[in-house]
């Protein structure tokens, strides 16, 4: 029984092929390539940024971001699924928003998981830090907010010198301590571990961590992404570190977050919206076999004739034969 | 007839070896463009071999050792070869309209390698343990998460995200390339459009 493919290529003119040959050249070459490539530019490994780092380099910003993580002022404590409950992160495509409909699966209570819990687990070792929490967790949350208001406005006018930070006296009440606590848990690298930890003792998920030293209100990080032109405005989906490239491939979906109204009257809900795109036009390339019209731009656009000029070449001085050999019968 | 029988029989007869490895083609196979495919698969087998033993040698090491660092390159920069060898073949394809006479699902199949090859990229550089993976996870976190893709398939989670990156998506792009070439190989390479003057005018 002739198969599908022989029936196809019948009256096909086939020519000798190596396909092991033409495999193993193509994997000797790329790998050279690959080799030279690794061996001449080697690839890029920017340091991670840790919160001791962070803590050291920009001790008011750590600070700020801890308080604000503390009040739930943070970008964090209000994000919206799938952390908490908030809206501050929450988009929307028309009507509907997706992530509200699936709701809080990684729950992060920024005040607890970020400030008193990790402040809970090394109180026992400071005495004044003991106090101050038990003190804070003893408030009512009227008092509880006065102390981090008053905190914030003292914080604003605070000055740095190196990794040293001096606030003005306030009525911060244990606020203060706790702060202090947070700034030198964090120069020492104790915040480090204590966000990473959780129920047991190997760890591989850095949610917490990366939450906190990402927070919106860290300027470190933010200065670091910047220098290193990897902000979403800056086509950062598909940038790297140095002068490497990255993502390329991405360059679709970064195209999205330059242009308007991605970047104007849909602001709010960009990153749904870019999604959605992007999917649109995936399903379109995926079923483009089957969509009328551009199932045959391809035809029209040309550019076949260049990668089969020398079949089309072939057939016409082979169409030209036959109607010469033809006219000289009929002669 | 036993279950082995029979498929050994579905088998010689749907998937004839010499099929799968012609020796001839047809000949207008006969262009640059065509080894861009095979020079996907070479790049995704570098990506492969590189990848393992990476792997086998754990996060840590590409970091702190030359050799290590040595390997990541080589990894880093096979995933760049792979993907500008799986675009030109992409738009070799696009141009020769290759989902014709049939092809149709051949081409799907290929556009789900490539879209799966992105998320196995993707997650590789969310597992690079350096400055990069850090922005990009708190980046991705907000798109994923828009969409409440997030919730499940969280960037923030070395682990998760490592796990998918070594295992779960290298086998899918593997078994997505076999699936893809076997087509290719039972169905025969497109024909060029049709010769109605337009073609042979240069």
């Amino acid at each position: 029984m002739m198969s599908r493919k022989h029936a196809y290529y019948r009256g096909v003119r086939m020519a000798p092929y190596d396909l092991v040959k033409e495999f193993l050249v193509a994997l000797g070459v790329v790998t050279l390539l690959v080799v030279i490539l690794a061996a001449v530019l080697s690839s890029p490994d920017v340091r991670p940024l840790t919160l001791q780092s962070i803590a050291t380099t920009d001790p008011q910003s750590y600070v700020q971001t801890a308080l604000n993580e503390l009040d739930g002022s943070s970008g964090i404590s209000d994000y919206g699924p799938p952390y908490n409950n908030g809206t501050g992160a929450v988009q929307y495509i028309g009507p509907i928003s997706i992530q509200q409909l699936i709701g809080v699966h990684i729950p992060v209570s920024t005040a607890q998981d970020f400030v008193l819990g990790p402040l809970a687990q090394v109180a026992p070792t400071n005495p004044s830090w003991k106090v101050a929490l038990d003190r804070y967790n003893a408030a009512p949350a009227r008092q509880q907010t006065a102390w981090t208001n008053a905190y914030n406005t003292a914080l604003g006018k605070a000055t740095e010198s190196g990794p040293h930070l001096s606030v003005a006296r306030c009525a911060c009440g244990p606020v203060t301590t706790m702060m202090k606590a947070m700034l030198a848990l964090g120069q020492r690298g104790a915040m480090d571990g204590l966000l990473l930890t959780n129920r047991q003792f190997y760890q591989t998920d850095y949610t917490r961590p990366l939450l906190f030293t990402a927070d919106p209100d860290n300027n470190v990080v933010n200065a670091r992404a910047t220098s290193l032109h990897l902000l979403g405005s800056q086509w950062g989906v598909m940038n790297e570190t140095g002068n490497y490239p990255g993502q390329a491939w991405l360059w679709l979906y970064s195209l999205f977050y330059q242009i308007p109204p991605y970047t104007t009257a849909w602001a709010a809900n960009t990153d749904a919206l870019a999604i959605l795109s992007i999917t649109v036009l995936s399903l379109v390339l995926l079923f483009l076999p089957w969509i009328p019209g551009l199932n045959r731009l391809p035809r029209y656009l040309g550019v076949h004739r260049l990668i089969w000029r020398d079949w089309y070449r072939e057939e016409k001085q082979k169409a030209a034969r036959t109607a010469k050999h033809n006219a000289e019968v009929e002669a | 007839m036993s279950m082995t029988r029979r498929t050994q029989e579905a088998l010689a007869s749907n998937l004839p070896y010499e099929e799968l490895l012609p020796s001839e083609q047809p000949a207008y196979v006969h262009s640059y463009v065509y080894l861009f495919g095979v020079a996907t698969i070479a790049g995704f087998i570098v990506l492969i071999a590189t990848g393992i033993i990476l792997a086998a040698f754990g996060p840590q090491w590409w970091h702190f050792s030359a050799v290590g660092h040595f390997f990541n390159g080589l990894h880093f920069w096979a995933v760049q070869a792979f993907f500008f060898f799986m675009v030109v073949h992409l738009w070799a394809t696009f141009f020769q309209g290759a989902w014709r006479d049939g092809r149709g699902t051949t081409w799907a199949v290929g556009v789900i390698t490539f879209l799966v090859s992105i998320l196995t990229a993707f997650t590789g550089y969310l597992s690079q343990q350096n400055f990069d993976a850090q922005w990009i996870a708190v980046q991705a976190k907000d798109a994923m998460n828009s969409v409440g893709v997030g919730a499940f398939f969280n960037v923030l989670n070395f682990g998760q995200m490592y796990g998918f990156h070594i295992v779960i998506l290298p086998i899918a792009v593997a078994i997505l390339i076999a699936i893809h070439l076997t087509m290719v190989r039972l169905r025969g390479v497109v024909k060029p459009y049709p010769i109605d003057g337009t073609e042979v005018q240069r």
